[in-house]
């Protein structure tokens, strides 16, 4: 049964290639069916291979299937092969399984669209990107994936390119990732001229500590991480996020929220075994995850746009992951990926039904009482907002809950930041939630909306929000507190052998742990409900401190963007046009002036030339009988 | 008595130079080709003295071949002289400048 694994990504590879193809004969809404047949055989591909790989004996539950050597130079041996373990196949699972939600879907959001092929076949080359960043046995094979879903978000962030906004929102998230895929290459350059190998199983089983030792170790794992918050969107590059944004929603579901973003912290885990030996490298991820956890939620408090929320409120949750990997609890951080990828696609799905049935708003401020009109969707969103907001029992409390414990574990200060944020994030939820669904009808635009009311979508925009709430609602039992051996951390022990979960944290600590987790995230709704249920303006909350999220942009336009474009004039107006176009132009005008000098000794007189050939003869001459004379 | 064989050279060097004097100064095509066969034959006497001097009769045999090359030159120049005189009814040199830079 595990053969089947090769299926994952060559199905949607194919239906990439049909729909590149054949997509426009396919056309609306053929082409989208395609593309979702395509990633929901994944799926069931990736059910099949998990099936067969649990019936495995734990210690041997990992397989590598070889399809060919991709380059072999010397030393370095990379093959095309994929890497069939726990942790690939828990990545494979969600990956494919929200995928083909998405696809589904988009097959109702995208109706009408003038490019409606072009999106799916966007879509499944992203989906084999994905699986084949999540399956890659060595770390090449893995760039290879990272850079094929960085580009495929860059199409789909400037899929409505005739847009200002949308064009450049790609541009920019393009140009963040290369800062990140720097780090990532000299990673792998480092790796490599240290232990000879990127192959992760090979590499781990090297005695890496007399290989790499503390010092290149941690220098291998920060440049890793750049590459991490690059792809994740965490400080110092969790900018370009918010602006992915400019894509069509089912995108900004399935891409920048469930699955790419969380490739960063997926290679976290994979390198686990060098964080293990990076010592205080490990403190420096904890604290830049703690800290854009923070920094995100303070700014999705005080956004209008009803995807930017979500959008700073995934930056947030991925900061939870990426201190989760700082803490050394990587089971935690692949346990909140699991949740958030459910009710995270949720939420982005959801609100992409509210602006499907608006009409395209998205602004929060005038949206309200759609849970008359969308009932379906109002009744879905409530199980997204309180997983998120991590109240019990949905999947937020425990998967966040996890993150928190072994924060407290590894520094309380770091379990303060947490749980800090944690109650912003259920402020901001409760905010979004109340604002868009409860109150006041502010979409009321007579000569607009007299002949389109809001209206719910079609089933297969509802039937994905449904699945995805009762995932939402029901994702927990994966990996529940009292029975971590059985679950989760019990089938991830092969992979993270050296994470021992919560060994040394006492269960009465735990359980007053999850008690504070519960109140906050009460609290916070509370907080939300009382603010916000019937008001729409407050200044001091939506201040412009945070609405121009802390002035990083600007920070970033002062520190980088002027200099660089005063240098970019700089070397247009003085090096191009002085220095180079002055050498290239200056030698045309010496030949020029030379040639215009030289011209008058041509006169055409015959005894002009034989004057010259006198007086040459005798300047010979002269000079041949001063040699021969004196 | 017999004539030392320098005065020959001299008297040839004096003909070459009043032969490309000749060529540099005068306008008339024709008579610029009279000085070139008096540069010429400046150059034949040199032969013929340097034969009678080193006793080898090479400069003598040489003298043919200049004779015959400007016999054909001849040809060839006056050929030239005649067709410029049909088209411009003139044989001054300086006529003939269209090739000025």
């Amino acid at each position: 049964m595990v053969h089947a694994a090769f299926l994952m990504p060559l199905l949607p590879l194919v239906g990439f290639v049909v729909l590149a193809f054949g997509g426009r004969r396919l056309g609306d809404p053929l082409a989208g069916w395609v593309g979702t047949a395509a990633v929901t055989g994944s799926f069931v591909a990736a059910c099949v291979t998990i099936a067969g790989l649990a019936g495995m004996a734990e210690h041997s539950r990992h397989f590598t299937q070889t399809y060919f050597t991709w380059i072999p130079v010397g030393g370095l041996q990379v093959k095309a092969a994929i890497l069939v373990d726990p942790l690939s196949m828990t990545m494979c699972m969600f990956v494919t399984g929200v995928s083909a939600l998405i696809h589904l879907y988009s097959i109702g959001y995208m109706k009408g669209d003038g490019d409606y092929p072009k999106f799916f076949v966007y879509l499944n080359l992203f989906v084999f990107s994905m699986l084949v960043l999540v399956l890659a046995n060595n770390l090449l094979l893995t760039f290879v994936g990272w850079e094929g879903v960085g580009l495929c978000s860059y199409w789909l962030i400037a899929y409505w390119f005739d847009r200002d906004t949308a064009a450049s929102a790609g541009k920019k998230a393009f140009l963040y990732n290369r800062v990140g895929d720097a780090g990532f290459l000299v990673a792998m350059f480092l790796i490599f001229s240290k232990t000879g190998t990127l192959t992760y199983r090979t590499l781990f089983a090297l005695p890496l500590h007399h290989l790499l030792g503390p010092g290149a170790a941690a220098a291998a794992v920060l440049l890793l991480f750049l590459g991490a918050t690059g792809k994740s969107a965490q400080i110092p590059l969790f900018n370009w996020l918010p602006d992915a944004m400019e894509g069509p929603t089912p995108v900004s579901a399935l891409i920048h929220a469930a699955t790419m973003v969380t490739a960063g912290v997926y290679l976290m885990a994979r390198v686990a075994p060098l964080l293990e030996l990076s010592g205080d490298a490990r403190l420096v991820i904890a604290v830049i995850g703690g800290a854009t956890a923070f920094v995100a939620a303070t700014i999705a408090c005080a956004q209008q746009d009803i995807k930017k929320v979500l959008a700073f409120s995934t930056v947030s949750q991925i900061g939870y992951m990426v201190l989760a990997v700082g803490c050394r609890a990587y089971v935690a951080a692949i346990f909140l990926m699991v949740a958030h990828a459910f009710y995270k696609g949720l939420l982005f799905l959801g609100a992409g039904s509210v602006i499907h049935g608006l009409g395209g708003e998205q602004d929060l401020k005038r949206m309200g009482a759609l849970r008359r009109f969308m009932p379906l969707t109002f009744a879905t969103y409530i199980f997204a907002w309180l997983a998120i907001a991590g109240v019990p029992p949905f999947d937020g409390f425990w998967a966040k809950g996890d993150v928190l414990d072994n924060a407290w574990a590894a520094h309380p200060a770091l379990w303060g930041l947490g749980v800090l944020t944690a109650l912003l994030t259920a402020y901001y939820m409760s905010r979004l939630f109340f604002l868009a669904f409860t109150g006041r009808a502010r979409w009321d635009d007579p000569a607009q909306r007299a002949h389109h009311p809001p209206h719910e979508s079609p089933w297969v925009m509802t039937l994905p929000l449904v699945v995805l709430a009762v995932a939402a609602a029901a994702g927990f039992v994966i990996d529940l507190p009292w029975a971590h051996h059985d679950s989760l951390v019990g089938w991830l022990a092969p992979v993270f052998a050296h994470d021992l979960y919560q060994a040394h944290q006492a269960t009465p600590t735990q359980v007053a742990l999850g008690v504070v987790d519960a109140v906050v995230a009460v609290l916070g709704v509370g907080i939300g409900w009382a603010l916000w249920r019937n008001r729409t303006e407050r200044p001091l909350l939506e201040n412009r401190f945070l609405q121009r999220v802390w002035f990083w942009d600007d920070a970033y336009d002062t520190l980088f963007g002027r200099p660089g474009q005063a240098m970019a004039r700089f070397a247009a107006v003085v090096v191009d046009g002085r220095l180079i176009d002055g050498a290239v132009n200056g030698a045309a005008a010496l030949v020029r002036a030379t040639g215009s000098g030289v011209r008058r000794l041509q006169t055409g007189y015959v005894r002009n030339y034989a004057l010259g050939i006198a007086v040459g003869v005798v300047a010979v001459i002269a000079f041949m009988a001063s040699r021969t004379w004196i | 008595m017999s004539l030392n064989g320098y005065w020959y050279l001299i008297l040839a060097a004096v003909l070459f130079c009043i032969g490309a004097l000749g060529v540099l100064v005068r306008r008339n095509v024709l008579v610029m080709f009279m000085c070139i066969e008096l540069m010429l034959n400046a150059a034949n006497l040199t032969f013929v003295t340097f034969s009678r001097m080193l006793g080898d009769i090479g400069g003598q045999v040489l003298v043919f071949f200049v004779l015959v090359v400007a016999a054909a030159e001849v040809v060839v120049g006056l050929g030239i002289v005649v067709a410029i005189f049909r088209r411009r009814a003139s044989t001054t040199a300086d006529d003939l400048h269209i090739l000025k830079g």
